[in-house]
């Protein structure tokens, strides 16, 4: 096991991708995702071959992204809630490409300009695209500076298997927080990368990464394609913690650093003996609908505990096909739900405190 | 700690994230069972959340005045800095902590105050390091930051804070094991260890342990979660 060290939880999302071989970083400063970018000008040109380019701007850090993508080299970018708006065009690029890219989003508050404060009101624009066109993004939300570098080596691996760009959906607190964790190298797997431009050398016809299609025809028969490749993600990648579930008759659904809160209000509402467990989704898409489903058979009510305006709570419905209620216990704006807050929702779906 | 040393104006900096903030308040609470008058400026432009304003409570309960941005912990990005923070300067007195920004770009905002500060004389300039962060994890790496925040502050380090830590999971070993890494940096800058933090509960065991150890309280929580907790 690899020594602990004090990391906050943006500098680990950069040393990990250091350390799973990622060697461009292009990026655009902005609360609070800034470390991100500060610690990767640090320590990228101390990397044997590493590139860490500030560009003018997000629009074009994100097509930077895609011009290394196309090489079939690991490369990322990151931003903070109205920047990934800046550069939704370019991770739309990358999916009609069919290329593999890891884009890190430490979210704060919205819309607009909103404010540097954590939230996590980018939800719907994360899972349901996050540009223009028929395309997902593989979504991770990691509760911990530790789940942090996990993800990171995860994001990558699932992106250069299945080809399409990954999110890292963090927020302002999980990015700023200090937590020690251990570095500790992940599984780096080899995948097929005989479509990446790497120069034919006259031995090979050239390939082709684009996303213009002339004919209706066929850019339709492509996009069904992906949406196969995207089924067989839904069936096989679902990632999710839970907590407390066995005999469970609420079941909160939270992830990022909602589900660190809830989890206090739960291990509460234990001791006053209230049977209350949390499905935890770690990916976010694929979101873990079997597993809630299931659950939905079995509690008597679910809680969906976000920073948004109720955002996640129509995939919790969607997943248990409003096979039970759902309440919603939200802060936004920047503002941050308390234990007592979850609590008292906790109560409320359990009829009274007892 | 020996109080015989006091100065009048007492500066924490360092690398970000090496617990300056918390060190400081612990600092002025120390400061404010001595003297009567002690305010704490908070000049960090650098960090968004965890700032010394988090501490309010704490610190208006024992009478510790807080100068801070009226922006710190707002929606905005503004790095302003409070025009009280020249009153504590020049104010004769007045006992001020200074809390600076981490690393060179936070060192900048005292480099506006530095001529003032270097005039008087009456003042400390701490760095505070802790090997458990990765940027600083052996004397060299922490001396090359050391000499970034100089440049930017126009000003010298006086004396070293060994704040080695790993947060609320800090063990007296990991505490321990700091100790070579501090006088290391001691030697290779020739700047003396005023002091060893240890989060209180480990203090008994360490005191005989670690030269000028000074027991702290967490009151800079670094994790959300636990902040909020009832």
């Amino acid at each position: 096991m690899a020594d602990k060290v004090l990391m906050k939880g943006n500098e680990a999302l950069a040393e990990a991708a250091i350390m799973a071989g990622c060697k461009h970083y292009f990026g655009y400063p902005i609360t609070p995702q800034t470390e991100v970018a500060a610690y990767m000008a640090k320590k990228m040109p101390k990397t044997e071959g590493g590139v860490f380019l500030q560009a003018e701007s997000e629009i074009a850090a994100i097509n930077m992204v895609i011009g290394v993508a196309s090489t079939g080299k690991r490369v990322m970018t990151s931003s903070s809630s109205p920047g990934i708006s800046l550069k939704s065009e370019g991770i739309s690029y990358l999916a009609g490409c069919d290329l593999p890219a890891l884009i890190i989003n430490v979210q704060r508050g919205g819309p607009g300009l909103g404010g540097i404060q954590p939230s996590q009101s980018d939800y719907f624009q994360a899972t349901k695209g996050g540009g223009h066109g028929d395309f997902h993004l593989l979504v991770l939300a990691p509760n911990s500076v530790q789940e942090m570098v996990d993800m990171v080596f995860k994001g990558f691996d699932l992106a250069e298997k299945y080809r399409m760009p990954a999110m890292i959906l963090s927020d302002g607190t999980m990015g700023q927080m200090m937590e020690p964790v251990s570095l500790e190298k992940g599984i780096i797997n080899e995948y097929d990368k005989s479509w990446a431009l790497t120069g034919t050398k006259g031995e090979r016809k050239p390939n082709i990464v684009n996303s213009l299609y002339i004919a209706p025809e066929e850019l339709e028969k492509l996009n069904f394609e992906r949406y196969e490749r995207y089924k067989k993600i839904e069936e096989t990648e679902a990632m999710y913690e839970e907590y407390l579930m066995d005999d469970a008759e609420i079941c909160i659904v939270a992830y990022g650093v909602a589900s660190r809160v809830a989890k206090n209000a739960i291990d509460t509402a234990r001791k006053e003996g209230i049977k209350v467990g949390m499905i935890r989704p770690i990916t976010l898409w694929p979101f873990p609908k079997k597993a809630l489903n299931e659950a939905a058979d079995k509690v008597k009510k679910f809680i969906s505990v976000e920073l948004s305006m109720g955002q996640m709570i129509e995939d919790i419905e969607l997943a248990i096909r409003c096979k039970k209620e759902v309440l919603l216990c939200n802060r936004t704006g920047g503002m941050i739900t308390t234990t007592q807050d979850v609590l008292n929702k906790i109560y409320e779906a359990n009829g009274g405190k007892q | 700690m020996d109080s015989r040393s006091i100065k009048r104006i007492t500066i924490f900096s360092g690398h970000y994230g090496s617990g300056k903030t918390n060190v400081a308040v612990n600092y002025a609470l120390w400061l404010k069972t001595m003297k009567e008058n002690v305010s704490i400026a908070d000049l960090d432009i650098v960090n968004p959340y965890f700032r010394t304003k988090d501490s309010m409570a704490v610190l208006s309960e024992n009478g510790v005045n807080l100068i801070s941005s009226e922006y710190a912990n707002s929606n905005v990005d503004v790095p302003a800095l409070p025009a009280e923070t020249y009153g504590v300067l020049q104010n004769k007195e007045i006992y001020a902590v200074i809390d600076v920004g981490g690393d060179d770009r936070g060192a900048l905002a005292l480099g506006r105050y530095s001529e003032g500060i270097i005039e008087d004389g009456d003042y400390e300039l701490l760095f505070v390091i802790n090997k458990f962060r990765p940027l600083t994890r052996n004397a060299d790496m922490t001396l090359e930051i050391m000499a970034e925040i100089e440049k930017a502050c126009h000003m010298k380090f006086t004396q070293i804070v060994n704040d080695s830590n790993l947060g609320d999971d800090t063990k007296a070993e990991d505490v321990l094991s700091s100790v070579a890494y501090a006088k290391e940096v001691s030697e290779k800058s020739g700047i003396p260890i005023k002091m060893t933090t240890v989060k209180s509960e480990l203090y008994d065991e360490l005191k005989d342990k670690i030269d000028n150890l000074m027991p702290i309280e967490l009151y800079v929580r670094q994790s959300w979660a636990e902040r909020n907790d009832i």
